[in-house]
């Protein structure tokens, strides 16, 4: 699976993308933003506000309790300031 | 019904994105323009670096039009976003909406800059005068609200 980041949230994972391999367990949005936590501490830095963070699976704006089975790329990202 | 979505760093022209909706057609009898521009928030502001996700940004904007088309009668709508460095009195963002009626054209455009402020993916960060890197903008509760409206 792909994950991308934005804005402040690349800034403190310090990457834009990477591939993961999740553990069959994490089956929700929630679960993997709760697995990342655990993947060190830029993580834990980025998803320190954790409510805050907007998610998108496949371009898609999905709620935190979303499912990823099928699931090709997940994005994470601030609240969105264009126009 | 035409939609034309364009996500670009370079500037757009708004009278000419406006004429080509109306072009040719004698059905059209309102053309709403929205532009909005780069501020310098009181001359502290050198310029806005605007961050976007590719792919998802046409896609969520394609969202918000196809839903503006379901609600209103509108015969047009062009939408265009902007990336990357853009400087005090540049614009960033275009929408133009047709209809035969104002109310509709008047309605949809406020519809989709509503959503396009909430709902696509673009992020700005400032650039500040004194040479001091900027911080990201804050998402403000009020753009929040003016989206719930239409719900």
């Amino acid at each position: 699976m792909k994950l991308v980041y934005f804005a402040c949230v690349r800034e403190r994972v310090g990457k834009t993308d990477e591939e993961v391999a999740l553990p069959e367990t994490i089956e929700t949005v929630a679960q993997l933003i709760g697995w990342l936590k655990t993947r060190g501490e830029e993580y834990e830095y980025a998803f320190e506000k954790e409510g805050v963070i907007r998610v998108a699976v496949d371009h898609v704006h999905v709620r935190p309790e979303a499912r990823l089975a099928g699931a090709r790329e997940v994005a994470f990202f601030p609240p969105m300031t264009g126009g | 019904m035409t939609t034309t979505i364009r996500i670009q760093s370079e500037p757009f022209d708004a009278a000419a994105e406006a004429t080509a909706l109306t072009a040719g057609r004698t059905d059209v009898g309102a053309v709403v323009t929205f532009t909005g521009l780069c501020r310098d928030e009181g001359g502290r502001l050198a310029a806005l670096e605007l961050e976007h996700y590719p792919g998802m940004a046409e896609a969520e904007i394609a969202r918000v039009a196809a839903e503006a088309e379901r609600r209103w009668p509108i015969l047009g709508q062009t939408i265009i976003h902007r990336f990357g460095r853009i400087t005090p009195g540049e614009s960033i963002v275009l929408v133009v909406t047709t209809s035969v009626h104002r109310q509709a054209a008047f309605e949809a455009a406020e519809f989709l800059m509503d959503y396009l402020k909430t709902q696509a993916p673009f992020w700005k960060r400032e650039h500040l005068r004194d040479g001091a890197a900027g911080s990201w903008v804050e998402a403000k509760d009020t753009d929040d609200a003016a989206a719930a409206r239409w719900r």
